[in-house]
């Protein structure tokens, strides 16, 4: 099985050592302006929230799978667990500021052994709850079986990697056999009624370009993946998101080592659209990794780029009025979300 | 390293030549921008025909352009080599009907 970088002990699974790549190379030469460069010349420097509407928790790096351009690191090998205390913390906080939607990532943030619980806690307010599974997490192993009627009796909102409609480059990014265990795992989701045309239990789809290049037009792609889906395996779903690979992590290790650093950073900053700027995440989204720290997005908590916040910066001093006044913080991996029509974890941001 | 006419980099310099001659270059990405567009044929079928005239006419950045174009629209890999062929096969026959007219001046020449 793939090892994280971390377990590998590879230079890449230091933040400090991608941020230096990131700020080396063509953007060190002059030859590419920096992200901060391109906001300042369209008038929208620096990046300010709008609101908090998303509170998206990253309930730890432990993954059943390792896939090669996980931005994570996730992978069965990594140990970082959200404590139950935290969780209530997190709670805490979502009461208090009535906070509308709850964004539960990982790694498989079922793996979290008080996932359960906490999503039930979630299920008792009246909010929306987005869980991003992997899918085959449902297929991993007997506990996790009742996932599909446990997500319906929480009214969660299940939001699903699925690369492509074919197994050969769905296997070929998240590993051998993953591309079976999805389908069986959306049929098993459909079963329960997700995904289906007059259903409420919403199943949305994400696609993530399998190389070095942003993915095709997001309508274009949603129509291709309902024809194929439903006419190979019956399965429905509602709305298909695309996310562009941003450089960091396991592919940025991907593109060094492929040699495709260089071009795709031109294609990311050659491609920046000043006005995909105004959907992106981070302007209405906090993210919150396993031991409690605040972050602008969880592509900011991989590179351990905390809020800029000195006495608001960890979920046990919340003080939403200075959040919400904060600068967000951006490096060059943002040019990944303001690339064409955008990215975030909702799809385009145009 | 040793020096070639083609360097992959030079792709992504292809809007430079605006830089010498702007209107008219302008009016090539224009027209080259609608082409592809969703028409009669999709943007996603132009991007395969694409492909394989970019084999016809051996332009290395077209190659370059229309692989990842052609995979990022979806087809795979065997639907893209198909594409090939059938480029190849136009470039065969187009010199093999010529056989034609070979066949006809030796029979005027009495052979």
């Amino acid at each position: 099985m793939t090892k994280s970088l971390s377990s590998l002990n590879s230079p890449l699974s230091s933040t400090k050592r991608q941020l230096k790549i990131l700020n080396s190379g063509p953007f060190a030469d002059g030859d590419l302006e920096t992200f901060q460069q391109k906001l300042e010349k369209s008038n929208q420097f620096p990046l300010s929230p709008t609101d908090l509407e998303i509170f998206q928790i990253n309930v730890g790096y432990m993954c059943n799978q390792t896939c090669s351009h996980c931005h994570v690191d996730a992978g069965p090998d990594r140990k970082e667990i959200m404590s139950k205390e935290n969780l209530q913390l997190c709670l805490d906080i979502i009461k208090k500021h009535n906070l509308k939607t709850v964004d539960l990532t990982g790694g498989a943030p079922e793996m979290n052994p008080h996932f359960f619980w906490f999503v039930e806690e979630l299920g008792k307010l009246n909010i929306e709850i987005i869980v991003r599974s992997n899918l085959t997490i449902i297929e991993a192993n007997k506990k996790y079986h009742i996932l599909p009627e446990f997500f319906k009796q929480n009214k969660v909102r299940v939001i699903s990697s699925l690369p492509f409609y074919t197994s050969s480059r769905t296997d070929k990014q998240r590993g051998k056999g993953v591309f079976d265990k999805s389908i069986s795992a959306l049929q098993k989701l459909n079963a329960v009624g997700y995904g289906l045309p007059s259903s409420e239990l919403t199943l949305d789809l994400v696609y993530n370009p399998v190389g070095p290049f942003l993915p095709d037009d997001q309508a274009a792609l949603e129509a291709e993946y309902k024809k194929e889906l439903k006419q190979n395996f019956d399965i429905d779903f509602n709305s298909l998101f695309t996310i562009t690979n941003l450089p960091i992590s396991r592919f940025l290790d991907y593109l060094i080592a492929s040699e495709n650093y260089e071009d795709y950073m031109y294609k990311l900053v050659d491609a920046f659209n000043p006005s995909a700027v105004n959907g992106v995440m981070c302007k209405n989204t906090l993210s919150v990794d396993w031991q409690g720290n605040i972050y602008d997005c969880d592509f900011n908590q991989m590179l351990q780029l905390g809020v800029e916040s000195k006495t608001s910066n960890h979920i046990s001093n919340f003080y939403i009025t200075e959040l919400l006044s904060r600068n967000i913080v951006v490096n060059q991996h943002c040019f990944g979300c303001t690339a064409g029509a955008g990215s975030s974890c909702q799809g385009t941001t145009i | 390293m040793d020096k070639t006419y083609y360097d992959p980099a030079d792709l992504r310099k292809f809007g430079k030549i605006t830089d010498w001659q702007e209107e008219v270059g302008n009016k090539f990405f224009d027209w080259y921008g609608e082409v592809f567009k969703d028409g009669h044929l999709t943007a996603k079928e132009k991007s395969l025909i694409a492909l394989a005239v970019s084999h016809a006419v051996q332009c290395p950045y077209c190659i370059d352009a229309y692989t990842e174009e052609s995979i990022k629209k979806g087809y795979p890999e065997g639907a893209m080599m198909e594409a090939v062929h059938v480029a190849a096969a136009i470039r065969g026959g187009a010199s093999l009907v010529h056989g034609v007219q070979m066949m006809n001046k030796a029979k005027k020449l009495n052979v």
